[in-house]
């Protein structure tokens, strides 16, 4: 014992004291939306503050799951986000087996207008897909979201599975094709199923990219009917009267599905945030 | 003769649709903004004029734009380092063995959480917790020297240090992971060593801790720099870039510019330079990846 003893007793507290305090400062936040979700409207601000009152009940959460126009926020955030998802993983997948299975002239630069994708604000492009969206006449649509979206989704979609399937033996594909089967089949029946991890993984960030994108969906969409949630929870900040607590309870339900591909799927995602390039 | 051609044009085949989409999507958009940023009225006139070099000779000239510029630059530089130090104190802690892997993994999940919610999702959040009666300045108003409440979103003396803070609290987690993934790559033999030799711990932190992880911070910092540069969404639910223009960053001016004063040329011309800016700093990224694989 002695010195040395004493002294990493003391560094364990320290590190345990500011393990605490981290977890606050990052959690506080969070748990402060959750009460106040609960609370009446007219108690939000009650001096001093309580994390839950008398008041406590799931109303807002009610208010909120029965008034059409906020459930037509949700509706909207799934079918964009699915089709993304879906969209974006039949085109990524043919591009990465394109870039997994064959050299050609242009590899090079198809590859670095790829990685290039993030380098690109979104504003930059928004400026020209104003002009653009309006004239092919999908301002306004699901289209008009799930086009552009592409544009993000796909590349991290194409890196991912190209990765994926440079992993798997190349003989997989001959042997479909010495059976006389086209490379189309080698991919579809044979590639694909084995990559299910791999698409689950990236099916997940996709959706988590959709479902969250704001400034996108707040300048090609404008009737309320098409808003997804972002924009949904701050349409109901913009509005005069503030229903802090149907906002949180909106921020909480709107958060539920990216939570709980978080929860269910975390190692995937701390396997891709530490890889890089991946914003959720 | 068929077959061949076949083979041939085999991988184009998969990439067409990727191919397409890219060229609709990012390249010609591309094109045009530059093209917009040399004529007056893009957009808006069926055929602008060309004009040179005049849109830019204007912003230089603006004043919002470099009052802009600066509270990016600002916004930026305060973002990635503050991530950077938080982020490695997160991670350092999470890999020392004073805790049990038990308690580590719960409290990973916790450090992560502010990462995982929206944009609007934080903005409102924040919002709620900054109004003048709320929890915020009830905490503060624990603490004996603060008296008054203050309206931390609309006082412009502070609004860029709130917004910068936020934007702290929603980022470091992504260089929490990365960084925690570094060190577990780290070899315990380098410490062990060290550690023989006398080395302090601050002292193997310095010399063994930070080269190893070099490669890693470059590139997060990178990435994350590009990022804020471009960022949009927790600002413009906050403040608007108010009050009065103190918030404001570069993709708000480019926002306003092109859909509150319906002026794509200038726009374009200001989203020419941030585009410029941020493909110097890819291509330094890029080439630090590769150095990181070879």
């Amino acid at each position: 014992m002695g010195m040395v003893g004493r002294n990493k007793f003391s560094t364990k507290i320290i590190a345990s004291i500011l393990l605490v305090l981290g977890a606050i400062f990052a959690a506080f936040p969070i748990l402060w939306m959750v009460c106040s979700s609960l609370k009446a409207n007219s108690a939000i601000f009650a001096w001093p503050p309580k994390f839950i009152d008398e008041t406590a009940s799931l109303n807002s959460y009610f208010a909120v799951l029965s008034d059409s126009v906020k459930l037509r926020f949700f509706l909207n955030s799934y079918i964009v986000a699915g089709a993304v998802v879906v969209v974006t993983l039949f085109v990524g997948i043919l591009a990465a087996y394109a870039f997994s299975r064959f050299d050609f002239p242009g590899k090079g630069i198809f590859n670095s207008l790829i990685i290039s994708v993030q380098a690109i604000p979104p504003i930059v492009l928004l400026i020209p897909y104003m002009g653009m969206i309006v004239a092919m006449g999908l301002f306004n649509t699901y289209w008009a979201l799930i086009l552009t979206y592409l544009v993000t989704t796909l590349p991290y979609c194409i890196l991912m599975m190209t990765g994926y399937f440079n992993t798997l033996s190349k003989e997989l594909d001959e042997a479909v094709m010495i059976d006389g089967g086209s490379r189309w089949k080698a991919l579809w029946s044979v590639l694909v199923p084995i990559s299910i991890p791999g698409m689950v993984s990236v099916g997940m960030y996709t959706f988590m990219q959709a479902w969250n994108e704001y400034l996108f969906a707040l300048a090609l969409t404008q009737t309320t009917e098409m808003r997804t949630v972002p924009i949904g929870i701050n349409l109901l900040m913009g509005q005069h009267a503030y229903d802090w607590s149907q906002m949180m309870a909106m921020s909480v339900l709107g958060s539920i599905p990216v939570l709980i591909l978080f929860i269910f799927f975390q190692k995937y995602f701390i396997a891709g945030m530490s890889s890089g390039g991946v914003k959720g | 003769m068929n077959q061949l051609l076949g083979k041939r044009t085999a991988p184009y085949r998969y990439l067409a649709p990727t191919l397409i989409l890219m060229i609709i999507f990012l390249v010609i958009p591309i094109f045009n903004v530059v093209r917009y940023s040399f004529v007056d009225k893009a957009i808006v006139r069926d055929d602008p004029e060309f004009v040179g070099l005049d849109n830019y000779r204007t912003l230089v000239a603006d004043d919002s734009f470099w009052n802009a510029t600066g509270n990016t630059v600002i916004f930026v530089i305060v973002s990635v380092v503050a991530h950077l130090v938080i982020g490695m104190c997160f991670a350092m802690l999470l890999n020392s063995n004073y805790f049990k892997t038990r308690t580590k993994t719960v409290a990973r999940v916790f450090y992560i959480l502010p990462w995982v919610f929206t944009a609007s999702v934080v903005a409102i959040l924040w919002k709620l917790m900054l109004q003048p009666s709320g929890i915020v300045n009830y905490l503060l108003s624990v603490l004996p020297q603060i008296s008054q409440s203050t309206e931390w979103l609309s006082n412009r003396e502070v609004a860029l240090a709130v917004i910068c803070f936020i934007n702290i609290w929603c980022g470091y987690p992504f260089y929490m992971i990365s960084i925690l993934a570094g060190l577990q790559g780290i070899s315990e033999d380098l410490y062990e060593s060290a550690a023989i030799e006398g080395a302090t711990p601050i002292k193997s932190f310095i010399h063994i801790t930070i080269p190893q992880l070099q490669p890693i911070l470059i590139s997060i910092a990178m990435l994350d720099f590009i990022w804020t540069l471009q960022s949009f969404n927790v600002v413009w639910m906050l403040t608007g870039g108010g009050p009065v223009e103190s918030t404001e960053m570069l993709s708000i001016y480019i926002y306003k510019l092109a859909f509150q004063k319906v002026d794509y040329s200038m726009a374009s011309t200001a989203a020419t330079l941030l585009l410029i800016v941020c493909v110097f700093i890819a291509i330094f990224y890029v080439r630090q990846q590769k150095k990181v694989r070879d």
